[in-house]
């Protein structure tokens, strides 16, 4: 839906106007879209990391913080070398056919080769638009620090992420959006933004990597509870607002369906916050503001997929079920199984994401007022394709990233030492503390 | 000579102040500090993980006086600390062998 392949929107920008006319930059477009760049890439910083940071304790609040920061550049160095050729380099590709440009793109945009600075995508600089593509890149390897927080040595979170954004992300990304010929792209998947690419795929790497890193010395017994929800509470706030950019983005033009996904990312957001708060109130008898704010995050993942084909009233429904449904994933999910995906990133984002890549199979038919499914598909069809793609991302991504944590931990310790554990990262990994009070 | 020492609810601080002032209490000492007695502590609630938080904050009150005025102090306190709520604190009188005014060297009576 969202991003076709290079060489078919080249053509097909021009095709209303004239079919032999050369594409023209369109001001309008250029100028939302650079401005939902800046607003995505304020999500992870200082969005995420605040909405993290404020969740550790005290002595490992500059860790999360140093974690994102760093992703934020590591991600963007790597894009440059050969990131953007990966995941976005149409060579190759041919519609219809499976073949090994259908996982991932070829070399031959490495360093940006044949980018100038008039070269257009979709009527805004490509320039623009490779920014843009970056800092959904970015957000979805920091999402995954949400489970590993407060034990993951730094060296090792940093050749991880390395290696998780090459051989999982880049794929993924090409897969999902790259046009014609991709293998999600072919099978008719709907992830207008990311559900799939960046939720799911994130959730699960970050439970697949919780699990092997191991629970945090003294989990569930000793008491961890979150130092500063007032971060939280300004994280949550500034991904709310992030996300606009990320949803009403992802149409990569300032036109309805910027504004649609506008709206239906707003009342899906209000809907699961609600919605977490209202069902926490009646098992617990108090609505807490940590609900409230995780509410709202899971709303804004599951309308992801679905902010370019559903309607108002579908972004209720969706909102209304992530809110109530990442509740159980976060607090009843994770105490069964015993696993300690410390700030829930699984919890909320893989299954929000999954709710989201799902509910959008149903919302996207014209007959519950989306914008309609492709020609001679429907409900229970394209909610197959969706399942598909669910089930795709949730085996691909947590097998490379097992395969990939096992590989870093041969040459580098994954954890700290316990005693270092105690004493804090802050302190051990970057010789600081967050507050000198 | 009587030390009094009162824990008392943080809040309170304030009215307990004026109280002390009003039977001529000059000075006070006064320290965060942390505990449980019959109120216990109470539980946190994030994401469905249950803390039990076993010291709540409270407010130390140190005052040196003399024998004479110890009773009024502590009914100063009492009245001004009283919320009729359970964890409203306790008072302890001790007694108090010597006081010295490190700027001048006066002792005891006149150290006060």
């Amino acid at each position: 839906m969202k991003k076709l392949g290079l060489t078919t929107l080249l053509l097909a920008a021009a095709a209303p106007v004239c079919a032999q006319e050369t594409p023209t930059l369109n001001a309008g477009d250029t100028a939302w879209m650079i401005t939902a760049t800046v607003l995505v890439l304020f999500m992870t910083l200082p969005g995420l990391a605040l909405f993290y940071g404020g969740l550790v304790r005290a002595k490992n609040v500059l860790s999360v913080l140093m974690q994102c920061f760093a992703i934020t550049a590591l991600v963007t160095v790597l894009w440059v070398l050969y990131g953007y050729s990966l995941a976005f380099s149409t060579a190759g590709m041919e519609q219809g056919v499976v073949n090994f440009n259908s996982f991932i793109g070829g070399l031959d945009r490495a360093l940006f080769a044949g980018m100038a600075r008039d070269s257009l995508v979709l009527g805004i600089p490509e320039s623009v638009f490779a920014t843009f593509q970056l800092t959904f890149a970015i957000i979805t390897v920091a999402l995954i620090v949400g489970a590993i927080a407060e034990r993951m040595r730094f060296s090792a979170l940093l050749v991880f992420s390395l290696l998780w954004v090459t051989v999982v992300y880049f794929p993924m990304a090409h897969m999902v959006w790259s046009g014609n010929g991709g293998l999600m792209w072919d099978w008719g998947v709907l992830d207008f933004a990311g559900g799939t690419v960046v939720h799911i795929n994130a959730g699960v790497a970050a439970l697949v990597a919780c699990i092997v890193l191991g629970k945090r010395k003294g989990y569930p017994t000793t008491a961890m509870p979150p130092h500063n929800l007032t971060y939280t509470v300004i994280g949550a706030s500034m991904l709310w607002v992030g996300w606009f950019g990320f949803n009403a983005g992802s149409a990569v033009a300032a036109n309805g369906a910027a504004g649609m996904a506008m709206l239906v990312t707003q009342i899906a957001t209000a809907a699961a916050a609600l919605g977490w708060m209202l069902v926490e109130w009646f098992f617990h008898k108090k609505p807490s503001v940590l609900g409230i704010a995780s509410g709202a995050v899971a709303g804004l993942v599951a309308i992801t997929p679905a902010s370019g084909t559903c309607g108002p009233g579908g972004a209720l429904v969706i909102g209304f079920a992530a809110g109530v449904l990442c509740y159980f994933a976060a607090t009843r999910l994770k105490r069964a199984f015993g696993y300690d995906d410390s700030l829930d990133v699984f919890g909320v984002h893989a299954v929000g994401g999954i709710i989201g890549a799902i509910l959008t199979g149903v919302f996207a038919s014209a007959d519950l007022g989306g914008a309609g499914l492709a020609e001679g598909q429907t409900i229970a069809g394209q909610v197959f394709v969706q399942l598909k793609s669910v089930v795709f991302t949730l085996v691909y991504s947590g097998v490379l990233t097992f395969v990939l944590l096992k590989l870093v931990g041969l040459i580098l310790p994954l954890r700290v030492s316990p005693d270092e554990e105690t004493e804090g990262l802050d302190l051990v990994l970057h010789d600081e503390r967050g507050y000198n009070l | 000579m009587k030390m009094v020492v009162a824990i008392i609810k943080p809040f309170k601080l304030d009215d307990v102040r004026e109280a002390l002032s009003e039977v001529g209490m000059t000075g006070i000492t006064v320290t965060e500090v942390k505990g449980f007695g019959r109120q216990k502590g109470h539980t946190e609630l994030y994401r469905g993980a249950e803390y039990v938080v076993d010291f709540l904050p409270k407010v130390k009150i140190e005052i040196a006086v003399t024998a004479e005025q110890a009773d009024a102090v502590v009914e100063a306190i009492r009245k001004a600390a009283n919320t009729g709520r359970i964890g409203d604190g306790k008072i302890f009188v001790y007694s108090l062998d010597q006081v010295v005014r490190i700027r001048t060297g006066e002792l005891d009576g006149d150290a006060l």
